[in-house]
């Protein structure tokens, strides 16, 4: 765990394997976390575990600061704000009623969470109703209307920075289907229009607004009532914010939990199908080691941070080199010497995207042809209209031929061989498992490959061989220690929690 | 070192069957030595062709016979000459012998070495074995062949041959094919020969392993079934990316005429403070910090010992599980290999039992491994069968690390079956699909699997080897480009797309791509992403590309200019979208409000107020995006008392409801409008309040 400067520093040329493994500055990503606290979240109960039943509101509150510890030990770029709404007292700079801002001292509304923000949060359930309290926004006869003011807030709140470089996220977290259910006639018309304007207002801004709705357990929250139309959804997509009623607290917490994070995109690529067919796909790093936290030297009087400086040394004259140096590898009893140019020429052998080459049975996709994680491919149609109707199709095909393609990924650092393996979609009490969509599966060249299995040969005799006997009995092992219901990621690595409990001990 | 030393002899068929392949066959030989040159320089290699006009070795003056073959090169310490002349071998006139070859070959070793170096030595046979051998003088050619194959056992030989097939062996006798390869089983079941066999000049280039790395454990000792039932293995890397060699930094500092400059850089670190002082901070006096969040928390190093997590070593076994619960794309790392410990048969047919009952019952294990002492971190991972084909090797496992919990981010994505049918395949275009993934075949049944990886070079690694080969002799040659050879990795098969024509052009005819024409051209990158690298050697493939992204350009562009009647708010978004030139904007801005204004003004009892409405919303929408706050603020209030003047409130209030207000300083930073400001635009103006 020891950070070493010259791995720091590896080579240039290295530098590569950072952007699979780690997030850039450059993909930031804004959320304003919009929690409706009106009394229903607190009415409302559902069955947990040992007879304990939990509020709405308790299980919303407890989602986001599980999500805010995840995020500040993996995703510390991020910003986040956390806004209730229907609540007794005001906070925000709008001044508006019924909207609450949740911050703590040395931070800006929206900002990196600070262990202090996670700590107080985590008190916040005591003292809620005592400071922020719970009230109904929306109530005839008034003209409030607090779900527009949310919004209204949550907008200004994330009005920082540019769209091009963050992706800036309203999750709204509600139990309240019809928000002015209990106005009538021309009040409710105009709280209805004024409110579906102020969230596509933010939506044309490029702020996506997501709804984390919460059902109560003698009835589905129903998203066609008025979210459908707030979210812009067509009818075909509303299946997808289905949540099932009367759904166990572990499952809702699942399933909030995972809606929490986004999609981050690693790469929109091109896939060239053949020529002048070419769609449009996002990639998605859906499984990479989880790397602990990065280490930054400190100066132990002051406690500040260091900077490293390298500099380059000539070993012949001691002089300071400046300029990046050539590189030179020895060879036939001379220096061959490459300029960087030359090695970026070298390694530069294809266009940066993705060529279909063909198709292989699943079959011929061995155990051994693995190199490094997989990466997600889901299609879009943002660029290049009609891309996921080409990929569904080709998507569809290779899942019922069981075949996968063989495709050459030209990216500049690495450029590969990959197989393109559709996956299913795979989904269990309305949580999904395996998302639909292709893994790109980086393949080993011959260079990478070594034949050990070929190292000890008994070249006078044949190798033992098992018996049918003896694979019986170990048949019958394998029946004794069976894993049913084993599936990947129940375990959490043992040293990244060391490490991590080691810091969060000491920051109190 | 010395002891790892190996000997190895090239027996290469130069004979006119194999022309069309030999610029290959120089290539993987001339890396080959290459490599040893770099990384095993104290390695021996001699070189022999065979199907040569001439004849030239020691056996046919000793006991003649042997004719049409010539040693090109003694067996000595590898050089650079021995590069060279693999790079201009001979084209043979006869068609060779491959089995006198391997005799010559076999006599060389026999001779420079005697019986030692067991193990070290190697002959490395390429051709393709299409021409029949001579008979033999005294029993058939079988007894000849395993007289031979006795004798390298004897020796401690080891061979490798590559024979090449495929579109060179159509027109060859296939009953004289078939007795060759029969021939060449006996070495592989006899002695220690792997045998490959190729089809396309690629896999030539990838079959013979051009640098040979000596395998060194990962783990020796127990796999844990039990606390009492353990079996001895041995692990090993299956796989392992060979990396772009690491080069040296190169010194130009030293003056041209020191010859004992060694041009090294040294790489320095220092740690200084960030303050204006900048000043370096010892070594003993820094401590490190772990980042939570935006603060970082110091923990010295006694603390981190503490916190350090410190594992056993050891590979216990935590079940088996059905092959379906693992995800062929969980797998996280290079590949593993876990063999018996060698000469344990015990421990071999345990192996053999358990990953044959796995095999059979569709099972895989689950393991932890700490594979040293004082490692500190832990793998989980999944062991699969593999079950040996060759009666010589023993079965084994592959095993592949699978994540931890905190490595798997679970994303949403939604269901394609809820995606609206404009963005389903129809039937037609299913069957398109399904047609393509069937016919562009890189598996047909009784050819060569094309791309298998084992037998495909990686394309980088080969050029940087050529290209240092090149530039060692005259040092200013440009970077190689991709030769057709190494194309077939990186570009498709034109041959194999050209065959199957019809299916990518009705593929083409049923699915119809548009670039999306809501997107900003600034944004609109990928289908003019223009081909860089290496394909200037040839640019029919970029060509086409081009010309195919043109096309769809073309057709799509429609130029709008003027907005229209029928769809104002789209022509408005089309033009206030291009960016040709930086006046569109504020173009699209007036046309916008030229309409509006006309639409008003030739509105008969409101019945143009609602496009007018729309068009007013497109255009504030617009102001925003372009965060152009002014004109559309500026035609507010000028609307405010028009629509006063011509008795228009009901318009007014149209906008009143629709929120259509002055864009505030939130929504664009240019406004002078405060959002309160914004807000009360409506009810100020508003002659009477509505409730």
């Amino acid at each position: 765990m020891d950070l070493d400067p010259e791995d720091v520093f590896k080579d240039e040329e290295d530098g590569s394997d950072n952007e699979f493994f780690q997030q850039s500055a450059s993909s930031k990503e804004y959320v304003v976390y919009l929690v409706d606290a009106s009394p229903k979240m607190f009415n409302t109960t559902c069955p947990g575990k040992d007879q304990k039943d939990e509020t709405h509101f308790h299980l919303a509150v407890s989602c986001i600061a599980e999500s805010l510890k995840t995020q500040i030990i993996s995703r510390s770029y991020d910003e986040v704000a956390i806004c209730f709404f229907n609540t007794r007292e005001k906070k925000n700079l709008q001044d508006l009623n019924g909207v609450f801002v949740f911050n703590v001292a040395e931070r800006e509304h929206l900002d990196r969470p600070t262990a202090r923000l996670i700590k107080e949060f985590d008190c916040l359930q005591e003292s809620f109703m005592r400071e922020i309290g719970s009230q109904y926004g929306i109530v005839p006869g008034s003209r409030e209307n607090s779900l527009y003011n949310a919004l209204w807030v949550a907008q200004a709140l994330l009005r920082k920075g540019s769209i091009k470089t963050a992706d800036k996220r309203i999750l709204l977290l509600t139990n309240e289907d019809d928000p002015f259910g209990g106005l009538l006639g021309a009040a409710k018309a105009d709280m209805t229009r004024t409110s579906l304007q102020r969230a596509k207002d933010a939506q044309d801004l490029g702020i996506s607004i997501e709804l984390l709705p919460l059902s109560c357990p003698d009835e589905e929250f129903n998203v066609k009532v008025f979210y459908a139309d707030l979210l812009g959804l067509d009818g075909e997509d509303l299946v997808q914010f289905m949540p099932s009623a009367g759904q166990k607290l572990e499952d809702m917490k699942d399933q909030l939990r995972k809606r929490m994070f986004t999609r981050r995109i690693i790469r929109r690529i091109t896939f060239d199908i053949t020529n002048g067919l070419s769609i449009q796909l996002n990639t998605y790093a859906l499984i990479r080691p989880a790397v602990p936290g990065a280490i930054t030297w400190l100066d132990s009087v002051t406690n500040l941070p260091l900077k490293i400086e390298r500099s380059l040394i000539c070993e012949d004259t001691g002089a300071l080199i400046q300029e990046p140096p050539k590189r030179f590898q020895p060879y036939r009893n001379e220096n061959v010497k490459f300029s960087m140019d030359e090695i970026s020429e070298m390694k530069g052998i294809s266009t940066g995207c993705l060529r279909l080459l063909g198709f292989k049975p699943l079959s011929c996709l061995k155990d051994y042809h693995n190199l490094r994680p997989s990466t997600f491919v889901y299609p879009s149609d943002q660029e290049v209209v009609g891309s996921t109707c080409i990929f569904i199709a080709l998507y569809r095909s290779m899942l019922r031929l069981k075949r996968f393609a063989v495709a050459f990924y030209g990216s500049s650092s690495h450029p590969q061989l990959v197989a393109l393996v559709a996956q299913d979609e795979v989904a269990k009490a309305g949580v999904q498992i395996e998302p639909p969509g292709i893994n790109m599966i980086y393949l080993p060249y011959s260079d990478d490959i070594r034949d050990v299995e070929e190292i000890f040969p008994d070249t006078d005799d044949d190798a033992p061989r098992a018996d049918e006997d003896q694979i019986q009995k170990a048949a019958a092992l394998i029946k004794r220690i069976d894993m049913r219901d084993f599936s990947v990621s129940q375990f959490a690595n043992p040293e990244t929690l060391c490490s991590t409990a080691g810091s969060s001990s000491r920051r109190r | 070192m010395a002891r790892n030393k190996e000997k190895l002899v090239l027996l290469l068929d130069v004979g006119p069957s194999m022309h069309s392949v030999l610029p290959e066959v120089e290539k993987v030989c001339s890396m080959l030595v290459e490599k040893k040159l770099i990384f095993r320089k104290n390695d021996e290699v001699g070189v022999v062709v065979f199907g040569t006009e001439e004849t030239n070795n020691d056996l046919t003056k000793e006991v003649g016979g042997y004719d049409h073959i010539v040693v090109l090169e003694d067996i000595k310490v590898v050089d650079g000459d021995l590069i060279d002349t693999l790079q201009k071998l001979p084209h043979g006139t006869v068609d060779g012998d491959f089995l006198d070859a391997i005799v010559v070959g076999m006599d060389m070793l026999i001779k420079k070495y005697k019986d030692i170096h067991k193990g070290k030595k190697r002959l490395c046979l390429i051709t393709n074995a299409v021409h029949p051998i001579k008979d033999s003088l005294e029993g058939t050619k079988e007894d000849q062949v395993e007289t031979i194959a006795a004798q390298m056992t004897a020796q401690g030989m080891k061979m490798e041959s590559v024979v090449v097939r495929g579109r060179l062996s159509q027109d060859a006798n296939k009953r004289i094919m078939d007795e060759n390869d029969r021939l060449l089983s006996i070495f592989s079941k006899q002695t220690l020969t792997r045998t490959v066999y190729v089809d396309s000049p690629t896999s030539l280039l990838g079959a013979l392993k051009t640098r040979r790395i000596t395998p060194v454990t990962v783990f020796r000792g127990d796999l844990e079934l039990s606390p009492d039932m353990k079996i001895k293995v041995w692990v090993y890397k299956r796989t392992q990316e060979e990396k772009f060699p690491t080069l040296k930094k190169y010194s130009e500092k030293a003056p041209q005429t020191n010859k004992f400059a060694t041009h090294q850089v040294k790489v320095d670190y220092e740690y200084k403070t960030v303050d204006g002082a900048s000043k370096v901070v010892p070594p003993e006096q820094r401590i490190k910090g772990y980042r939570y969040g935006p603060q970082v928390v110091p923990i010295s190093a006694a603390e981190w010992d503490a916190v350090k997590f410190k594992p056993e070593k050891g590979v216990k076994l935590l079940g088996f599980t059905d092959a379906s619960n693992i995800m062929r794309h969980y797998y996280m790392k290079d590949v593993y290999l876990f063999i018996a410990e060698p000469g344990n048969t015990r421990a071999i047919l345990s192996v053999s039992a358990i990953a044959r009952a796995m095999k059979e019952m569709n099972k895989v294990a689950i393991l932890r491994c700490v594979w040293r002492q004082g490692q500190q971190n832990v793998v989980l991972g999944v062991l699969t069968p593999n079950i040996s084909q060759n009666d010589k090797i023993p079965d084994s496992f592959y095993f592949n690390v699978l994540p931890f919990i905190e490595d798997v981010r679970e994303y949403q994505f939604p269901s394609f079956n809820s995606f609206p049918v404009s963005w389903q395949p129809n039937e037609q275009q299913q069957k398109a699909a399904d047609e393509l993934v069937q016919m562009l075949n890189l598996a047909p049944s009784g050819k060569e699997e094309a791309l298998l990886p084992d037998y495909t070079p990686n394309p980088v690694l080969e050029r940087f080897y050529r290209h240092l080969e090149l530039k060692s002799k005259q040092p200013d040659a440009a970077v190689p480009p991709l030769d057709g050879t190494l194309k077939r990795i990186t570009e498709p098969d034109p041959e194999l797309f050209f065959e199957n024509k019809s299916v990518i052009d009705a593929l083409r005819k049923h699915f119809e791509l548009k670039e999306n024409p809501k997107l900003k051209k600034s944004a609109r990158r990928l289908l003019r992403e223009k081909p860089s690298g290496s394909n200037d050697e040839d640019g029919d493939a970029d060509v086409s590309d081009a010309q195919a992204v043109n096309s769809i350009e073309k057709a799509l562009v429609v130029k709008i200019e003027k907005i229209g009647d029928l769809t104002p708010v789209q022509d408005f978004e089309v033009i206030l979208s291009r960016r040709d030139s930086p006046e569109w904007v504020g173009k699209a801005i007036k046309e916008m409000r030229d309409k509006i204004l006309g639409l008003l003004s030739d509105s008969h009892e409101g019945d143009n107020h609602l496009i007018a409405v729309e068009c007013i919303a497109a255009l504030r929408k617009g102001c925003i995006l372009e965060q152009e706050p002014e004109p559309y603020n500026n035609f507010l209030r000028y609307l405010n008392p028009y629509c006063q003047q011509k008795g228009m409130s009901n318009f007014w209030q149209l906008l009143a409801s629709r929120e259509l207000t002055l864009v505030s300083k939130s929504e664009a930073a240019d406004s002078d409008v405060t959002d309160n400001e914004a807000r009360r635009f409506f009810v100020k103006t508003e002659p009477k309040p509505k409730d």
